[in-house]
């Protein structure tokens, strides 16, 4: 452990000294949701075909998680154990509620493409673990860190996918054109089968480099 | 059931306390929930407007200015200003010379997954469907989505006849979905393989309303030339 603390130098080191913004930094990069937990693959399989899908999908889920965070930390002492799943789902569904509200008035079109996405929120299983594993027995300060962190990283992974695929997928990026015009689009990138091939990607570089890690 | 049949028994205290917590909790979130839909609601009426409008231009091509009337007591169709009683408006579409290019109409029902708006366009004067857009729908992605994005569903309703009987009071063929592949004639809507339900229920949604708005229409063209002038 002692070894483990003096490898890690540099600006993350830092920062994970200190044990509340370990909270923030943990869900960003160590046990980052979708990276490192797989979690919560529909919307990331599914939602980042383009990088503004991703990015408008990874804060709607964020902003779920910060207020159900905040709101189930807030009532802890109040919830019984026996209905405290009722109640999480409960809090969730109504911010979801809420965001898609939100969102249609925002953007009717970007509504329509995240579609049923946004009702998809509720039975995302980031939002519900991190309310029955850390929001129901923590302050609401260290709640709202633990949110912050694992929302930023699950918009982070998000974006991560969008940004690649639609790169390749439609030579474009934020629907700006990224390549030449002669630039032939991988299709396949745009479609279902592209989100698996790129999380396999990533999750790779990530493994690589947690083994590359361990073994220094 | 009684207390003493439940399996594990509770204090009468703790049942209290639970119940407290499940209608404190659920009256706070419909608290919640209402206020965030009076504070969003004008502005999402405002979005779909002019999502609406947009549409408009999308399924009656060529048109310059459109123009919102509602049917009448008399069957008849009167030009109003903002919104009229739901079911019952149409928009007229105008070419660039004030001529009638189609009207676009809003029809709905039920599709795999919750209720279809759509809206398609239809011209009198080749007494066909010419445009069809898809206004709400959470129909599964990947799946019945299908029906915004396959062009060859999309191609049923370039021209899909629904031309009137000879006395003009009813459609001679209903709209009706067949299976993927299989369309022969002009007023049969070709389904999608894999978004069976979805693509059914559009042909469904517009079979019955081409049934009740084409007739309407066509027997009172008039009143969409007269008014549209002005």
């Amino acid at each position: 452990m002692a070894n483990q603390i003096k490898n890690n130098t540099g600006f993350f080191a830092s920062l994970q000294e200190s044990p509340s913004t370990d909270e923030f930094v943990k869900g960003l990069w160590r046990d980052n949701p979708v990276f490192v937990q797989v979690l919560g693959m529909c919307p990331v399989l599914a939602v980042s075909n383009t990088a503004i899908n991703a990015l408008a999908m990874g804060l709607a889920t964020s902003f779920v998680l910060l207020m159900s965070n905040v709101l189930v930390s807030s009532l802890r002492n109040f919830i019984p154990k026996q209905v405290r799943i009722a109640s999480y789902i409960l809090i969730i569904a109504t911010f979801v509620t809420m965001t898609d509200y939100i969102i249609q008035a925002i953007s009717v079109d970007l509504h329509k493409a995240l579609g049923a996405f946004i009702s998809l929120i509720v039975v995302n299983c980031l939002i519900l673990s991190r309310a029955e594993a850390f929001a129901s027995k923590n302050t609401i300060g260290k709640s709202v860190l633990d949110a912050l962190g694992m929302g930023f990283g699950f918009t982070f992974a998000l974006f991560c996918l969008g940004a690649v695929r639609e790169i390749l997928g439609n030579g474009s990026i934020f629907g700006v054109p990224f390549f030449p015009d002669n630039f032939q689009e991988w299709i396949v990138m745009i479609l279902p089968a592209g989100g698996f091939f790129t999380l396999a990607i990533w999750l790779l570089i990530f493994n690589a480099a947690k083994q590359r890690k361990a073994t220094t | 059931m009684s207390d003493k049949n439940q399996i594990q028994p509770t204090a009468p205290g703790n049942s209290g306390k639970m119940l407290q917590a499940m209608v404190g909790i659920g009256i706070l979130c419909a608290l919640m929930i209402v206020l965030t839909f009076q504070g969003t609601a004008p502005v999402i009426k405002k979005n779909k407007a002019e999502a609406l409008e947009k549409a408009i231009f999308k399924v009656l091509p060529g048109i310059e200015k459109t123009k919102a009337f509602q049917l009448g007591q008399n069957d008849n169709f009167v030009q109003i200003e903002g919104e009229g009683e739901e079911g019952k408006v149409v928009y007229a579409g105008y070419g660039a010379n004030g001529e009638l290019v189609g009207l676009a109409i809003e029809a709905s029902g039920q599709g795999y997954a919750d209720i279809l708006r759509i809206l398609y366009g239809y011209d009198p004067g080749k007494q066909a469907v010419i445009g069809f857009y898809v206004l709400e729908s959470k129909e599964t992605p990947g799946l019945g989505d299908k029906i915004e994005k396959d062009p060859n569903f999309l191609a049923n309703f370039e021209a899909l006849d629904v031309s009137l009987n000879e006395d003009q009071s009813a459609l001679k063929n209903k709209v009706v979905p067949v299976k993927s592949g299989e369309k022969e004639n002009p007023w049969e809507v070709d389904c999608i393989t894999g978004a069976t339900i979805s693509s059914r229920a559009i042909g469904n949604i517009l079979g019955e309303s081409t049934q009740r708005w084409a007739p309407l229409i066509y027997n009172n063209q008039e009143d969409f030339v007269t008014q549209g002038e002005q």
